[in-house]
């Protein structure tokens, strides 16, 4: 087998772990799309135009809450910024790929993608094929993706419409936040960001939404910056 | 604005965040507390919908008992807890939902 052959299939093996933690997540976001009032094909299709859980799940509900276009645009590129971080950490080891390949490995760049791929460039450092790893590990957690997606919205089409399934939704978002809420300025991050949004509920264009996130990183990172000084430089 | 639109612009957009480092790298350094704040998006953003989806009800306010949302959430949230498991969290959550609403 290729180098680079042997490269992608590691990747693909260290992706498997994850991929069985993305399937029911990629079932879910079918099923909810489809509920929140997109059509099939356009919930099959934000799967590979957007290609990020988090944000698929927030743009569903804000279709269903029938926010602005620009509300939810903007909401999409603040729950991405992280991916500017993970932009940032595997850049110098892309530096030498043609913009192809930099091309098509950011668009599979993903949380699931990046985790594998970072641990195994910081232990082996960047080799002559190593980016077919990230290329593994990036292609099949999108094939999964669809695959999931698929399965979630035909599935989603049997659900009866009268149970109350738009509720699912927040229910995904508590069970994505609660584990996380481990440190003092994470909970106050959640719960600054949440009151804030009672407050500014009543805001035009759901814009209470981004006003209230905005409230929360800047308490959170305040809260840290206190607890560790050294960290500000 | 149209789903299409929105989806095609939020796709470059995303993209645009993955690619823009890669790209540029050696240009660019992210400041430090830019790194801290965008740890605290996820649980921003998401309790930013969280809360006004099982508190308000009919657009206003409701903290009694009727609120059904609001004791499913908190149930939901218990499961979180101890369960840290999203699955159990989302079945949990809709079956005290159901079966509040049935009461």
């Amino acid at each position: 087998m290729s180098e680079a052959r042997k490269e992608f299939w590691n990747g693909v093996r260290a992706e498997v772990p994850l991929l069985i933690g993305v399937f029911p997540f990629g079932m879910i976001y079918g099923a909810l799309a489809l509920n929140a009032g997109l059509s099939a094909f356009a919930s099959q299709m934000m799967s590979s135009m957007i290609f990020a859980g988090s944000a698929q799940f927030v743009t569903a509900q804000l279709v269903h809450d029938a926010a602005p276009g620009f509300v939810i645009i903007v909401t999409i590129a603040v729950v991405n910024l992280r991916h500017m971080l993970y932009s940032a950490s595997l850049a110098p080891y892309l530096k030498n790929l043609s913009l192809k390949w930099k091309t098509l490995l950011s668009y599979l760049l993903t949380d699931e993608a990046y985790a594998p791929t970072i641990l195994k460039f910081e232990k082996d450092g960047a080799t002559p094929f190593s980016h077919w790893f990230l290329l593994g590990a990036g292609f099949s957690l999108w094939f999964t993706w669809q695959v999931s997606t698929a399965l979630g919205i035909f599935l989603g089409a049997e659900i009866p419409r009268e149970w109350p399934l738009d509720f699912a939704l927040p229910l995904t978002f508590i069970a994505m936040v609660v584990p996380v809420l481990k440190k003092q300025p994470m909970i106050a991050a959640a719960l600054s960001a949440g009151v804030t949004a009672l407050l500014a509920y009543h805001l035009p264009f759901k814009l209470g939404l981004i006003v209230a996130a905005l409230v929360g990183i800047a308490v959170g990172t305040w809260l840290e910056g206190r607890e560790s000084p050294r960290g500000m430089i | 604005m149209n789903i299409w639109l929105i989806m095609l612009i939020g796709g470059l957009v995303t993209f645009g965040l993955r690619f823009s480092l890669i790209y540029l790298f050696g240009r660019f350094e992210v400041p430090q507390t830019m790194r801290r704040a965008l740890h605290y998006v996820p649980p921003a953003v998401l309790s930013a919908i969280i809360f006004p989806e099982i508190l308000f009800h009919d657009g206003a306010l409701d903290l009694s008992l009727g609120n059904t949302r609001l004791l499913a959430g908190l149930i939901a949230i218990l499961t979180a807890w101890f369960s840290r498991n999203t699955l159990l969290t989302i079945l949990v959550g809709m079956a005290a939902l159901l079966i509040l609403q049935l009461l």
